[in-house]
C-alpha cells in the first residue's frame, strides 16, 4: 500500500501478542522508549484463540503497575485490528506518536538528547 | 498451598527506600502456583521498583533469583554469595520463606513482598480459595469432605446456623454456606443420619491455640 | 430438673408464655433498660436482653439482667458463641446465677462483619449446639466443660435455644431443632414469622415427631413500624423470610404503625392455638413501648398467676 507512517516507530514482530508478557512492556520503558503500544487481531478472530485477550489483560495489568508507580499509564496502549487493516495501522501510528508527542519525553529519558522529529 | 498476594508495589518500596542494592528472592513453590512470588513476578517486580527509583532520583540496583523454595535450610544456604551483596533483601515467599531467610541472613534487612493469606487451592484458573483451617485435627470424615472450621465463617461443628440462606452463608452471596455443602454432600451419601450425630466441643490446643506447633518423623532424624 | 426460673414453671405448667426482648444501650447507663422493664414487667413473664446483637457494641447481657431485675422482670440471658470463649461464658454463667439470674439463651450469633467492630477476632470456640449441652451438663451433672467437678453451687440455669424455620436448608430445620433438645434445650424461641405457610409446616413435623413434648416452643414476633423496617428484614437479613404482600399492605396503610401493630396481633392470635406452640416471644427493639397493647388485645393480659 505504501502509506506513511511515523519513523519514530520502531516494530517487533510477535507471533501473537498473547507471548507478551509483562517483562517485555517494562523492559521497553526502562530501556528509553517514550511510549508502547500492543497491536493485536481483533477480538474474536485470535488464530490462537485467546492470544489478544491475554495480551489485553496484561497490558491492563502494567498499565495498573505504571500508575501505582508514578510513570503513568497513557505511555502504554493496546489497539486491535487485522493484518490486513493498512490504513488503521497507519492511523494508530500517527495517534500513539500524537499522543506521545503531547506528553514528551518518558521521565525516564529527562537530560537525554532525542529525535522528537 | 499456601496462597499469598503481593503488597502494594509501594508498600514494598517504601520498606527499601534506604537501600540502593537490593536481593529479590522469588520462590518456585507454592506462590509460584498462585502466581505471586514465581520468577516472572519477581523479575516484574523488580523492573517496577527500579523504574520507580528513578523516577524518584534514588536509583537502585536489584538482582533477582528464584530459589527451589525459602522454606528448607539446604535451598537458603545455597543463597550465600547473593546475599553477601545485597543491602536488602525483597522476599517473595510466603510468611515462612521471609522467616527462614531473616534467620539465615541476620544482619542484612529482610522484607516480605507478600500478604501471606490462607491454605487453599484454585478453582478457575486465576481464582484461589480458602479450604482448610489448619484446626491439627480434622473432621473432614465426618463432614463429608467439606472442612466446617474453615468454610464457615463461625467454624460450627454442628451447623448450619439461623443465617444460612438459599445456600448462601450470612456473609454474603458469593460464600456459600458450608453446612448446606456439608448437607448436600452427605444426602447424596445416603448419610443424612450422621448429620443427627452430635460433633462435641474441639479441642483448639492442636490448633494454633496450643502455641507454635511442630511435626516430627522420629525415623529420618539421624542427627 | 426444676430450677428457679418463673418462665419455666409458667411453661411447665402448660400455661401459655409472654416474653419480649430489651436491646441494651450503646452507652454505660442503665436508666433506659430499667425504663423498658418498668413499661413490661406486668405484660410479659420474662425478658431476654440481648448480646452484642448484630455484632454491635452494648451493655453486656448479664449487666442489662441485674438492671431488669431490680424492676421485678426476670431477665433471660442471652450468650453467643462469638465474642466469648468456653472460658469467659463458664464466668459469665457462674457469675449470672450468683446475681440471681435462671434463665439462659445459647445462640451462634450474628458474625463480627455486620457490626461496629469488623476487624476483631471471631472467638467461636464452642458452638450452640455446645453451650445448650454444656450449660445443661453444669446443672444436671454439676460438671465443668472440661469435665471437673464443680463442688458447691452449680448454676443451675433453664437452657433455652434458638430455631429459625425460615433459613435453608428448610428440612433439616425440624432435624436440628430435635438435636438441640437432645442436647438439652428446654424452651425454644424462634425467629420472628412472617411466612405464615412455613411456619405451618414447620410445626406440623414438629409436632409429628413430638418434639413439642420434649421442650417448650415459643414463637417469635416482630411488630414492624413501616414498610421500609419489613423491606430491610425481606432483603438485608440472611435467614429472614418477609413475604411481599406484608410489604405491601404496610406500603398501602394510612398509619404504617397502625397497621404493624394490628399485624402482630393477627399473627399472635393466629398462632397462639396452634398445636405445638406454648407461647410467644415478642421482638420489638427500639419499640419495646407497643409491647403492652399487643399483648392486651391479644388476650393474654393480665398474666396468670403462677402455678404453685
Amino acid at each position: 500500500m505504501r502509506l506513511q507512517y511515523n519513523p519514530n516507530v520502531r516494530i517487533v514482530e510477535m507471533p501473537c501478542t498473547g507471548t507478551i508478557d509483562h517483562r517485555v512492556l517494562l523492559t521497553a520503558f526502562e530501556d528509553g522508549a517514550d511510549g508502547v503500544f500492543v497491536a493485536g487481531c481483533l477480538e474474536g478472530d485470535c488464530h490462537f484463540l485467546k492470544g489478544n485477550f491475554r495480551a489485553k489483560k496484561r497490558v491492563n495489568m502494567v498499565k495498573k503497575i505504571l500508575d501505582e508507580i508514578g510513570f503513568g499509564s497513557e505511555r502504554l496502549e493496546m489497539y486491535n485490528l487485522s493484518a490486513a487493516m493498512g490504513p488503521r495501522f497507519a492511523e494508530i501510528t500517527n495517534e500513539m506518536t500524537g499522543r506521545i508527542r503531547e506528553l514528551g519525553p518518558s521521565p525516564l529519558n529527562k537530560g537525554k538528547e532525542g529525535d522528537a522529529a | 498451598m499456601i496462597i499469598a498476594m503481593q503488597k502494594p508495589i509501594n508498600d514494598v518500596a517504601a520498606m527499601v527506600k534506604d537501600y540502593q542494592k537490593v536481593l529479590l528472592l522469588g520462590c518456585a513453590g507454592c506462590v509460584t502456583v498462585c502466581l505471586s512470588g514465581g520468577e516472572k513476578e519477581t523479575e516484574v517486580m523488580a523492573a517496577a521498583l527500579r523504574i520507580k527509583r528513578r523516577l524518584e532520583e534514588n536509583p537502585m540496583t536489584t538482582v533477582t533469583y528464584t530459589a527451589t523454595r525459602q522454606c528448607d535450610p539446604e535451598y537458603i544456604e545455597a543463597l550465600d554469595n547473593l546475599v553477601k551483596e545485597a543491602d536488602a533483601i525483597i522476599s517473595l515467599a510466603c510468611g515462612v520463606g521471609v522467616q527462614y531467610v531473616a534467620e539465615r541472613y541476620k544482619d542484612k534487612w529482610v522484607v516480605p513482598a507478600l500478604n501471606t493469606n490462607f491454605i487453599g487451592g484454585s478453582t478457575l484458573h486465576g481464582i484461589w480459595e480458602e479450604r482448610c483451617g489448619l484446626c491439627g485435627d480434622c473432621v473432614l470424615h465426618m463432614t463429608g469432605g467439606i472442612c466446617p472450621i474453615i468454610r464457615c465463617a463461625k467454624s460450627i461443628l454442628n451447623g448450619p446456623c439461623g443465617g444460612s440462606q438459599y445456600g448462601n452463608c450470612e456473609l454474603g452471596k458469593d460464600i456459600p454456606c458450608a453446612w448446606q455443602l456439608i448437607y448436600d454432600r452427605m444426602k447424596g451419601l445416603g448419610k443424612l443420619d450422621l448429620m443427627k450425630k452430635f460433633i462435641p466441643v474441639k479441642d483448639w490446643s492442636m490448633a494454633r491455640d496450643g502455641g507454635p506447633r511442630k511435626a516430627r518423623r522420629e525415623d529420618v532424624i539421624i542427627g | 430438673m426444676k430450677t428457679n426460673s418463673k418462665l419455666q414453671k409458667r411453661l411447665d405448667a402448660g400455661q401459655f408464655a409472654v416474653t419480649a426482648e430489651i436491646g441494651p444501650p450503646k452507652h454505660a447507663s442503665g436508666e433506659g433498660m430499667k425504663h423498658h422493664a418498668d413499661m413490661l414487667v406486668n405484660h410479659v413473664d420474662a425478658c431476654n436482653i440481648t448480646d452484642n446483637q448484630t455484632a454491635i457494641v452494648r451493655i453486656s447481657s448479664i449487666a442489662g439482667g441485674v438492671h431488669i431485675m431490680s424492676r421485678g422482670m426476670e431477665p433471660i440471658v442471652q450468650m453467643t458463641c462469638r465474642d466469648r470463649n468456653r472460658l469467659a461464658m463458664q464466668a459469665d454463667l457462674l457469675g449470672a446465677y450468683s446475681l440471681g439470674m435462671n434463665n439462659v439463651l445459647c445462640l451462634s450469633g450474628d458474625h463480627q462483619k455486620f457490626g461496629n467492630h469488623p476487624t476483631a477476632r471471631n472467638v467461636h470456640d464452642v458452638d450452640s449446639m455446645h453451650l445448650i449441652y454444656l450449660v445443661r451438663r453444669m446443672r444436671d451433672e454439676k460438671l465443668f466443660f472440661s469435665g471437673e467437678e464443680i463442688k458447691r453451687d452449680e448454676p443451675r440455669f433453664f437452657v433455652g435455644a434458638v430455631a429459625n424455620p425460615f433459613a435453608d436448608p428448610f428440612e433439616y430445620r425440624v432435624d436440628r431443632l430435635e438435636k438441640k433438645v437432645e442436647a438439652g434445650a428446654e424452651f425454644i424461641q424462634t425467629q420472628c414469622i412472617f411466612d405464615m405457610e412455613r411456619w405451618e409446616r414447620f410445626m406440623e413435623m414438629v409436632v409429628a415427631r413430638g418434639i413439642h413434648e420434649r421442650t417448650h416452643i415459643l414463637a417469635g414476633v416482630t411488630p414492624l413500624k413501616g414498610w421500609r423496617a419489613a423491606k430491610y428484614l425481606q432483603t438485608s437479613v440472611s435467614g429472614m423470610i418477609v413475604p411481599e404482600e406484608m410489604v405491601q399492605r404496610l406500603k398501602a396503610a394510612e398509619d404504617p404503625k397502625r397497621e404493624g401493630i394490628e399485624i402482630a396481633i393477627e399473627q399472635i392470635n393466629y398462632i397462639k392455638n396452634m398445636k405445638g406452640v406454648n407461647g410467644v416471644h415478642i421482638m420489638a427493639i427500639a419499640w419495646e413501648e407497643v409491647v403492652p397493647e399487643i399483648v392486651e388485645r391479644c388476650g393474654l393480659y393480665p398474666r396468670p398467676p403462677l402455678p404453685e
